[in-house]
């Protein structure tokens, strides 16, 4: 296998950590919409959490990113 | 990847470092990141000073600026830290500040993000851990090593267990708190990037390729205002962890 192939199969394999965080993002939202449909009176205090969630999640998935874009281009 | 004569997507090149102002600033090694820096340093000194200057009662739309600035990050130190947080205060609204201005600036074209590179978030996070450890000695003197590695009321047996968990979460804290702000820069700035390079890849087909050339720059328009809310996000982020670092130190937990 040459180089290139093996860099174009590494940054995809490295990006199957995103799977992970799209249940992990999809969980911060659902139980975001679910506590405040249930009592909409909390929506500001609980949104802040659920943003700072969704930000703490995304950045695993942009580890994962970095990883994928280190084998591509370097 | 380098395919010879066929444009290639040259991802990282923007994040490379030039030296500003000439022969002057590469005597000194001035890069373009420094002055971004000072910038922002500027921009939110001018912010204040020229806000605060007419000291309204009713407030015109720069003062209500600066008052608001002022409100949300007091509002989060009191928050997170509590009490005390009034003498974080500044140190909290200077990071902020700082890396909520290098996001944003970065975003003009033809700009740079200074917080796109590790040296400088890492340099970042080393000051909050270091800045974190201090005031956690100073307040609570040798309570610290004792009660934060292993809180009261943990049973004896676990102590194997809780301790080198303690520490390497204690020590993993500046490693995520630097890695996270420098990945979302460049992660959203390479975004930019390739797009950008579709635009330029498709353009070269015969026939339709112009038209299909629009559609990388209306995904670059969403990028934008997506990356937006990413740089003020992240700045919130680094502000909020590093007062939630120092409720801990504050309070042991």
């Amino acid at each position: 296998m040459d180089v290139a192939a093996a860099k174009a199969l590494g940054a995809g394999i490295a990006v199957i950590a995103l799977a992970g965080v799209g249940v992990g993002i999809g969980n911060i939202f659902s139980s975001l919409v679910s506590s405040i449909a249930r009592n909409p009176s909390a929506r500001d205090q609980v949104f802040g959490l659920g943003i700072l969630g969704f930000a703490l999640t995304e950045a695993v998935a942009l580890f994962a990113l970095l990883i994928a874009f280190l084998i591509l281009f370097t | 990847m380098a395919a010879s004569g066929e444009p290639t997507i040259d991802a990282l090149g923007q994040f490379k470092l030039a030296t500003a102002f000439g022969p002057i600033g590469a005597s000194v090694n001035f890069t373009q990141a420094n002055l971004l820096m000072i910038v922002a340093g500027l921009l939110t000194f001018g912010l204040l000073y020229y806000g605060m200057k007419p000291r309204a009662v009713v407030p015109g739309r720069l003062q209500a600026a600066a008052e608001m600035a002022y409100q949300f990050v007091y509002d989060m130190c009191i928050d997170q830290i509590g009490h005390e947080g009034k003498r974080f205060f500044p140190f909290v609204f200077t990071l902020f500040f700082f890396v909520l201005i290098g996001n944003l600036l970065g975003l003009l074209p033809y700009s740079f993000t200074y917080t796109s590179h590790i040296a400088i978030t890492a340099a970042l996070a080393v000051a909050v851990i270091i800045i974190v450890t201090a005031v956690a000695i100073i307040e609570n003197g040798s309570h610290f090593f004792t009660e934060y590695f292993f809180p009261k009321g943990t049973p004896k047996l676990l102590a194997p267990l809780i301790i080198p968990i303690e520490i390497i979460s204690y020590l993993s804290r500046p490693v995520s708190l630097s890695v996270r702000l420098f990945a979302n820069m460049v992660a959203g700035h390479v975004m930019f990037e390739v797009f950008a390079t579709f635009t330029v890849l498709l353009s070269g087909i015969a026939g339709i390729g112009w038209a299909l050339a629009v559609l990388p720059i209306v995904v670059n328009v969403a990028l934008m205002g997506f990356e937006l809310l990413v740089a003020c996000l992240q700045a919130y982020v680094f502000a909020i962890l590093t007062c939630i670092y120092l409720h801990d130190a504050v309070h042991l937990h």
